[in-house]
């Protein structure tokens, strides 16, 4: 074995130029399989993030009330279920489910909240928004807000609300200035305007209103109880099995973020194909470079290798020296392709702090030890062949040359 | 006294029908220890196929092959080589180093393939061989800076290496002066008296067959 290395090792020295631009060749391969994973893994971050970033990843709800059939499933007969649509959905026994929720290791952050429609109403001007009622101290537990604020603060009293910045532009209104908010259960309340935002999500600025939990109680008639918990993750790809989890433990509705999402995550498959396409081409160019070049060293070094036959090396020892010289090229090329990959990849910021335009590569998604382990392997996959051809010389045939 | 190898109605053919070339035709041959043999005759009379079969690096079409008690006939590819390394030295007319490697590289190939690893005791023995063929300065030169003669002398101290108990020599000063010629063939001489080593040597070469104790002719493929 050691002996096997060290005339692979000859071999691949005796031959400085081509041996460097063979691992060269093997190391832009590398290069690319790793830039082409961290941008792959990159660009879904980044969308990931721009999509997810403010909205909740799992939201919790009160079960549908649809009426419970007495007949059996297998009967056979056709059933037309009416669901219940008198009363709003509400979760009366939120505080029992809260503290088991936020006990869960995944769960980052929780906010109550109760949700409505109604009608913002300034001078002649009115305007249709969706209402969320939120802890005061909760404002920005899911959206960013404190970060979208554009003018004000997201300091909540009881006759505040913060609003987005087309909704504010449509009804004419800044900070300070009070407008009336009109619920769809036919309560008013003249509100302050604390806060404007900017979320870039125009559904959201041209929409949303924020007012305390206590306003919304009052706007939407619900004494106690509300409509739903948002959650947030500390990594929003546990979302659907933590959805799953706080069903089957409170019995409640939970809601991850997938599911309503369904096409970004078919958009990120199919981005994440097309990089594994693109990886596997840079494979399968690594492989044939390495068995085109360990083919023609093969046929160059015949009679070398008819000699260290006649000298009583077995056909396993000559596998041995080219499949080594394969595996050498295949780490060498890896480890240097990776190095050049992560020295190009470290300049760019993280695809969460990447500037509007910017390129979102991720360093942390190199793939590096995947890169240099398949490249290996590669590489000893591709001197199999060669390997097997330099066993196959007859000595006889070279001895005479 | 017992043979150290032996063939007996040895025949090898090349090619099939009518393209079917015999160049061995039931040839017998015996040696024993310590011989220096010549083997003789013009080309194309079967000495190379003859050295090529007792080398174990080609098989016979048919006939009987024995060296030290081993039927080598019956003996697989894994045996032959393996017989081939530690019992069987070569000298090639075109000493056949190993280009990249230095002479006592060279030398020492044929133990360092059979152990998987370059030891102290074989580069030992290594620099005792190369300095009996009198290339001790030249130890650590690549094969490709030494000289015709020099190279033969490296190819020789290989062929001696494990210490084998024959060493096959294919037309070993065909490609030398005259000088260099007998000087290696006093160093064959000399290795043949002190280690009772014996030395098939094929030559078209009289004077260097008159070195020798026996010659043996090939004509036409029968040794006569």
């Amino acid at each position: 074995m050691l002996y096997g290395l060290k005339i692979a090792l000859r071999y691949l020295t005796a031959n400085k130029g081509q041996t460097g631009l063979l691992i060269a060749g093997v190391a832009v391969g590398v290069f690319v399989f790793i830039f082409m994973s961290a941008l792959i893994g990159g660009l879904a971050v980044f969308l990931v993030q721009r999509t997810v970033g403010d909205i909740a990843h799992v939201t919790v709800e009160a079960p549908s009330r649809d009426p419970a059939s007495l007949l059996p499933p297998d009967v056979g007969a056709l059933v037309a279920e009416q669901r219940a649509t008198n009363q709003r959905q509400q979760l009366r026994t939120a505080d029992a489910f809260l503290p088991l929720i936020e006990a869960l290791p995944e769960v980052a952050v929780t906010s109550q909240q109760i949700v409505g429609n109604g009608f913002m109403v300034r001078g002649v001007v009115t305007a249709p928004v969706s209402v969320t009622g939120v802890e005061t101290d909760k404002v920005s537990a899911i959206a960013d807000i404190e970060k979208a604020l554009q003018d004000g603060s997201t300091d909540l009293a009881n006759s505040s609300v913060i609003m987005g910045s087309t909704l504010a532009s449509d009804l004419g209104v800044s900070v300070g200035q009070v407008v009336r908010l009109q619920s769809d259960q036919d309560v008013e309340r003249p509100l302050v305007v604390s806060g404007i935002f900017e979320l870039g999500v125009e559904a959201l600025d041209a929409r949303s209103a924020f007012v305390s939990l206590s306003t919304a109680r009052t706007l939407f008639n619900l004494p106690q109880g509300i409509s739903r918990i948002e959650i947030k993750l500390s990594d929003l790809n546990q979302a659907p099995p933590v959805a799953r989890r706080i069903a089957n433990e409170t019995g409640l509705k939970a809601t991850p973020w997938t599911e309503g999402n369904s096409q970004l995550l078919d958009g990120l498959r199919a981005q994440a194909n097309s990089g594994n396409l693109i990886k596997a081409f840079a494979l399968i160019t690594i492989v044939i470079g390495v068995a085109s070049a360990l083919l023609l060293s093969t046929y160059r070094r015949r009679p070398e290798i008819g000699i260290m036959r006649a000298m009583g090396a077995s056909r396993g020892f000559v596998i041995l020296v080219f499949v080594t010289q394969g595996a050498l090229i295949g780490l060498l090329g890896g480890l240097i392709g990776a190095g050049l990959g992560y020295a190009a990849l470290l300049p760019f910021p993280v695809p969460e702090l990447a500037p509007p335009g910017g390129l979102p590569v991720d360093v942390r998604q190199g793939a590096y030890g995947l890169a240099i382990s398949l490249t290996a392997i590669g590489a000893i996959l591709a001197s199999i062949l060669p390997a097997r051809a330099a066993a196959r010389v007859d000595p006889v045939s070279v001895i005479g040359q | 006294m017992s043979a150290l190898l032996e063939v007996r109605d040895l025949v090898k053919t090349y090619g099939e029908g009518e393209a079917e070339t015999r160049v061995l035709r039931g040839l017998d041959l015996r040696l024993d220890s310590a011989e220096l043999v010549a083997l003789l005759g013009p080309s194309g009379s079967g000495k190379s196929t003859l050295l090529t079969i007792l080398g174990t690096l080609m098989r016979p079409t048919s006939g009987e092959h024995e060296m030290l008690g081993e039927d080598l006939t019956r003996a697989g590819d894994r045996e032959l080589t393996e017989f081939r390394n530690r019992h069987i030295g070569f000298v090639f007319q075109f000493h056949h180093l190993l280009p990249d490697f230095t002479a006592l590289e060279n030398v020492i190939f044929p133990l360092s393939v059979q152990l998987g690893r370059e030891t102290k005791a074989a580069r030992e023995r290594g620099r005792e061989l190369l300095a009996r063929v009198g290339l001790e300065h030249r130890m650590d030169y690549l094969a490709t800076k030494l000289s015709g003669g020099q190279k033969q002398r490296v190819a020789i101290a290989r062929a001696l290496m494990n210490q084998p108990e024959l060493v096959l020599a294919d037309e070993p000063t065909g490609n030398l002066d005259r000088e260099s010629a007998m000087q290696v063939m006093e160093l064959i001489g000399e290795i043949n008296r002190n280690e009772k080593t014996t030395f098939l040597i094929s030559t078209h070469d009289e004077k260097i067959a008159e070195i020798c104790s026996r010659q043996i002719r090939v004509v036409d493929g029968l040794t006569q």
